[in-house]
Order: C-alpha cells, then structure tokens, then sequence
C-alpha cells in the first residue's frame, strides 16, 4: 500500500512538473519545474528499488545537467524573449499528432494483454526483502558484462567535454 | 483516501524512529549552528588578542539567542524587480539540501536517520551538492548585479572542488568496497587503523576542498564583506538570511561528518582495539568534568547573580553528562555480568561523543585557517581546483588502487599496508611538487598585460 | 498491486509531453530541456522493465543514457551559447543562416 500511495505521488509530481516546465513564459520557471520533475523521476527509481540509479540521476541530472542549463539560462536571458510568442507557428497540428500518438501507443498498452508480466505484480513485498545490494549488483555487471560500453562512453564524454569547451570559448 | 491513511499508518509504523531522530536534529540544529558561530566569534577574539562577544550573558555565551530573536523580528525585504516565487524558494533549496544530507550521517553506532542505505556516503555527497541551487537561484531572484556575480563565482568554485573531493573520498573508499556508512566505519575497526594513515593524500585533499565547498576562508571570495558586498546572499536579510547562514553551517557540518566518518575512524576511540589503551575510555568523561570543574572556579568572578548561576548550570550540565558517560565504563568493572547489557549503551554514548569531537576538531581547523590565512583571488581558485587539486587527486586514486593490489598479493593487512601505502603517499606527493613547480615556469613565461579571463582555470 | 502497466503509462506520459514541448515550443533552450524529460521517459520505461524481470541490464543502460545525457547537452548549450553570441536570440524561428 505504502508502495503504491508513493508512486502515484511520485508519478503526479512528475507529469504535474513536465506539464508545467512546457508551458510556462519564464525558462528559469520552466528549468526549477524540470528539476522537480527530474526528482519525482529519481524517486520513482528508488519506488523501484534502483538505488544507485537515483543517487546517480541526482548527482548527475539534477546536480550536473540541471545547473548547466541554469547558468546558460542566466547567460542568455533576454527580456526581449519574454515577451515574444512562446509557442510555434505550428503548435495546433503538433498537438494534434502528439495526441495521435500517445491515443496509438496508450491502446497498444491497453489491449495487448499479451505483454510479458502485464496485470501480475511487479514486486512482492516477500521478494522487497531479498534483493541483493543494488551497487554492487550494478558494479558487478558494469565492469564485467558492460566494459566496452563503459570505455566507449568514457571516450564519448571527453570529446563532448572537448566539443564544449570549443564551441563555447571565446574567440579572441 | 482511505488507502492514504492506510500508507500513513504503515509508514509510522515502520519509520517511527527515524522520524523522531530527524525531528529532534531539525529542531536542535539552528541551536547547534548559532553556538558555533558563537564558538568562531569567541576564536577569532582568542587569535586577535582581544574577547569577543562579553556582553549578552556570562561571557556572551547567551550572544546566539540575542542574534537568532533580532534576525526573527526583522523586517523582510524583497527588492522591487525580484522573481517573488524563485526568491523565496532559493533559501529553501539550500537548507533542505543540507539538512537532507546531514540525515544520511551516523553520529554513532546507534544514530542515524536514514539507516542502512545502500549508497550511504553517495547519498551524502550527491544531496549538499544540490545546494548550488540555492546559491544560484538565490543569486538570479535578487536582480542585482553583486548578487549574480556572487553566486555565478560561488557556484562556479563550488562545481571546481566537488570533482577533486569526490576523487578523494574514492581514494579512501577503495580501502572499504562499499559505500554504506556503517560498513566504512567497521572497516576502519577492522583493519585497526584509520584511513587517515593509508591515505594522507586523500585528507589533505578531501580538506582542502572541503573548505571551497563551503565558501569558508581562504576561499570566500564570493561572500566577502570587501569584495562583493556579501554576494548572493545580500538581497536577503533578517530570515531568509538566516536560513543561508544555518545551510553553511549545517554544510561545514556534513562535510566534516564525512570526512570523520571516512578519513577519521567515524565513532571509533583511538585505538579501539588495542585493550592495554582501555583506560582512554575514561578520556571522555574526564575532559566533561575538566570543563565543570572550569566553570565552577569561574563563577566567584562573574559580576551579577544571574550570570554566577548561568554557570554553575552550565557546570551542572558538564557533571551530569560526564557521569552518564562514565557509567557503562565502571559498571561491567564493578558487576561482570552487567556487560554484556551495558555494551550497546556504551558504544552508543561514547560512539556518539567520539565522532562529535572529532567533527569539532575539523571544524576548529576551519576557523584556524580563517583566521590566519588572506583570502584566495578568484582566479587563483580556479587555478588550484582545476590545475592542482584534480589532477592531485586522480593520481592519488591510481597510486592508492596499485598500493592495494601489492598489499593483497603480499598478504598485508591492518597497520600492514602501512608498507604499501606511505610509498604511494610519498609519490603522490612529488607529483603533486611536479605540477606545482610546472606551474610556477608556466607563470614565468605568461606575458603580464595580457587580459585575465577570471572563468578560466 | 503495481504492474507494469502503471510504469508504462507513466513513461507514456512523460514522454508525450516531452513530444510536445520539443515540436511547439519556439525557445531552443525549452526544446533541449523536452529532449532531456524524453530520456527520463525512456529511463523509467528501462528501469521498470529491469524490476520485473530482476536483471540488473537495464539499469545499467539507464545509466549509459544518463551520461549521455549530459555529453549532448553540453554539446548542445555550447553551439546555444556561440549561436547567442552572434546572432542575440534563442527562438528557433530566427536561427534561419541557412535558409536560401
């Protein structure tokens, strides 16, 4: 029940925030409510008993990604963007074929039924209690089975540094 | 909504403790903090020649309760262009972030608000360093120049350091190979040493970045009175400055937890296991009636009544919980078949006091340094972040991980891997003379009239 | 009980949304902070499927696109950032240098 009562707060906060975070004027309003959304999704990981994943989203998103777009922000905040249009030429057919899509997937979901696991529980609170420690589970299978993935996005994360600071330096 | 009552009842039931644990902590830290600042004033007097706050109780000690009532009364002022709704919420964000970070913290063996979490000292680490929104949120909101400029520096040093302290704490986690609290503390009993003997490197730098963490002296640049008025903070006045004061503090507070914790040997007494040292058992106890015995002496020579009984209560105070910590120490000595139930208790108390003087230790360094070394220019912050600090550290780990790969292949264990690892130490520290003297021939070859980029490392 | 439909559903959501922000909006920096509500989606989606069948991979790729993640939007706010400078605006309808 405790379980349940948690992932539909977290589940509420979340939509409730992206909801929020497309449509307000201000893009700093709109940064803090993708950083309560970023929360609510961290707290749906640890709903889920995936610790290391929600210690890593708030080290990383919320303490890394969300402060980089907070001081871009601050660097290109106009008052001249304020008042302009905040929505494309083109937001009512946007909407229309989102809405097209979500209603497609919404119903493949709905009515499979053939879906591994669909309506069966996904976690028993008997099984809560013998899950192996989740750090040294996701450890184990990062540096063994996942190496080359690792490595490869160890590379990737130096060029995108590399890439950055480049593109962002000033030319004197 | 019955199945909200439902979740709520199962959720006291299961977390009454921690509860009460984090309502007790929430409720006696501004306490805590406005002691310490207390504390600081009164040091800062000491190394200045001079007394400090005398006025307001028996030598000030009443002086954080007049500051706490002044700053409650005074008038709230929001600046006229200000983003009401981010201006409030930054002050928020900073405290919440420290004090959620502090609930990760064991004082003892037997406190802790959020116990036996997987990731413990991560939990820690990754919660106070989303205090940067605070400071940047609260920067932006104030719409004034020295605000912004404040909290883009603070932020900007904050971001620095955080890399080299979390190489840091890897160094030392290598030792324990696991990140629970609990876990690293019974490692340090286990191996009967603390890791602040395999990995000196590490504490040096864990410290030194600790202090830019917490925008404490020498690194305050970006809150200095002469600098940038008081930086982000400088909008906000009478409450909402407060709770920017009581989030440093509760900071300096986390950062020293952390680095007792890993570094400093968490609750443990100096030689835990050693039993022809049992008698530093009675330490604690005899530094608690040192200090009644102090403020007994003292109180003839107070000026009025009031403040003559202010200290005998304090002395009182002393006795009393000088007696409750030699309990469970005489006890098993007097009746042997009262130790077994005696033992939690003891851990607990003395646990509990062992890991508060030592954090008081660490942050007494702070103040030290605050008091005898001149501030830091911001781009030589940066410089020593960027082009010392992190590059320090990564060596440290890789010279740390061969040092214990030597150690287990040769059997060490304990105060064994001494062997293993002061060589490592020794060579993290030349490389570390390495960069700096390669530093000093890139200063002597940079041009002087070239214009300083201060966001450059 | 929790299935997984009530994860899927959730991730659905996000996801539209995320859908949306990036085709309406006209502020570049609103349309990468829909991309990154997109791989939160994608990541709860990851994780649950990783909870019911008690394999520890998917996890770890949610943690592969959270690095990710973070290199494309430093990539991203760095070519803002050089674009800003040149040209004073962040609405894509004005980013048009390439237009014939």
């Amino acid at each position: 029940m405790l379980d349940k009562v948690l992932f539909y707060f977290f589940a509420a906060v979340a939509v409730g925030s992206a909801v929020l975070m497309v449509t307000r004027r201000n893009v700093v309003h709109g940064a803090i409510f993708l950083i309560t959304a970023l929360l609510a999704t961290a707290g749906i990981f640890l709903q889920l008993r995936a610790e290391f994943l929600f210690i890593v989203q708030i080290i990383l998103y919320v303490g890394g990604i969300m402060v980089l777009f907070v001081f871009v922000i601050m660097l290109v905040n106009l008052d001249v963007a304020l008042q302009q249009i905040q929505f494309a030429r083109q937001k009512w057919v946007a909407l229309l074929v989102a809405l097209a899509l979500a209603g497609q997937v919404g119903l493949m979901f709905w009515s499979s039924g053939k879906m591994p696991g669909q309506g069966l529980p996904m976690l028993t609170a008997a099984a809560a209690e013998h899950l192996p420690p989740n750090s040294e589970e996701v450890a184990k299978s990062l540096f063994s089975s996942y190496l080359l993935p690792f490595e490869i996005a160890s590379v990737l994360l130096l060029v995108a540094m590399i890439g950055a600071v480049v593109m962002a330096k000033r030319r004197t | 909504m019955n199945a909200v009552v439902q979740a709520t009842i199962e959720f006291l039931k299961l977390y009454w403790v921690p509860l009460l644990c984090g309502v007790a902590v929430v409720a006696i830290l501004p306490l805590v903090a406005g002691y310490i600042v207390l504390v600081e004033r009164k040091l800062m007097a000491d190394m200045q020649a001079r007394l400090g706050p005398m006025r307001v109780g028996p030598h000030g000690l009443l002086q954080p309760i007049a500051d706490a009532v002044k700053l409650l009364i005074k008038e709230d002022i929001i600046p006229d262009n200000a983003d009401k709704m981010v201006f409030w919420l930054a002050p928020v964000l900073s405290v919440g972030a420290a004090l959620l970070s502090l609930a990760g913290l064991a004082i003892g063996p037997a406190f802790q608000i959020a116990q036996d979490i997987n990731i413990g000292i991560l939990f820690v680490v990754g919660i106070s360093a989303m205090g940067i929104f605070g400071i940047v949120l609260g920067g932006w909101a104030s719409n004034s120049h020295y605000s912004i400029m404040g909290a883009l520096r603070s932020s900007a040093q904050l971001i620095s350091y955080e890399t080299a302290a979390g190489m840091a704490l890897v160094s030392a986690l290598l030792f324990t190979g696991t990140l629970n609290i609990k876990s690293i503390v019974e490692m340090q009993s286990k191996e009967g040493i603390w890791f602040v003997m395999l990995a000196p490197v590490a504490f040096f730098t864990y410290l030194v970045a600790s202090i830019a963490e917490t925008n404490r002296a020498p690194f305050d640049l970006p809150e200095a009175e002469s600098e940038l008025v008081a930086g982000y903070m400088t909008e906000f006045s009478g409450f909402r400055w407060s709770l920017y004061f009581l989030a440093e503090y509760t900071n300096m507070i986390v950062v020293a937890g952390v680095a007792t914790t890993l570094f400093l040997g968490g609750w443990l007494r100096p030689f835990a296991h050693v039993s022809w040292l049992n008698f530093l058992d009675f330490l604690p106890t005899l530094i608690l009636l040192a200090i009644a015995a102090y403020c007994v002496v003292r109180t003839p020579k107070q000026p009025t009544r009031v403040q003559q009984l202010f200290m005998l209560a304090v002395a009182g105070l002393c006795f009393v919980v000088g007696l409750v910590l030699l309990a469970p120490v005489i006890l098993p000595m007097i009746k042997p078949s009262l130790a077994s139930a005696v033992q939690p208790f003891y851990a607990g108390i003395h646990g509990g006091f062992w890991f508060i003087l030592k954090v008081s230790l660490y942050i007494y360094f702070f103040m030290w340094l605050r008091f005898t070394i001149p501030r830091y220019r911001f781009d030589q912050l940066m410089r020593l972040g960027w082009h010392f600090l992190i590059p320090l550290s990564i060596i440290n780990v890789l010279l740390v991980g061969i040092a214990l790969i030597a150690g287990s292949y040769f059997g060490l264990h304990g105060w064994g891997l001494l062997l293993v690892t002061t060589p490592a130490a020794v060579i993290a520290l030349l490389a570390a003379l390495l960069i700096l003297s390669a530093e000093k021939q890139r200063d002597a070859g940079h041009d002087p009239n070239a214009a300083t980029d201060f966001y450059a490392g | 009980m929790l299935s997984i439909d009530h994860y899927l559903f959730l991730s659905l959501a996000l996801f539209i949304i995320g859908v949306i922000g990036v085709v309406t909006r006209r502020n570049v920096i609103v349309v990468l902070m829909s991309i990154e509500l997109i791989l939160n989606a994608v990541n709860i989606n990851l994780v649950a499927f990783s909870r019911l069948y008690g394999d520890v991979a998917g996890q770890v790729f949610a943690l592969f696109i959270i690095a990710d993640a973070a290199a494309e939007a430093a990539v991203a706010l760095g070519i803002i950032i050089a674009f800003f400078r040149n040209r004073e605006t962040v609405l894509e309808d004005e980013m048009d240098l390439l237009k014939w």
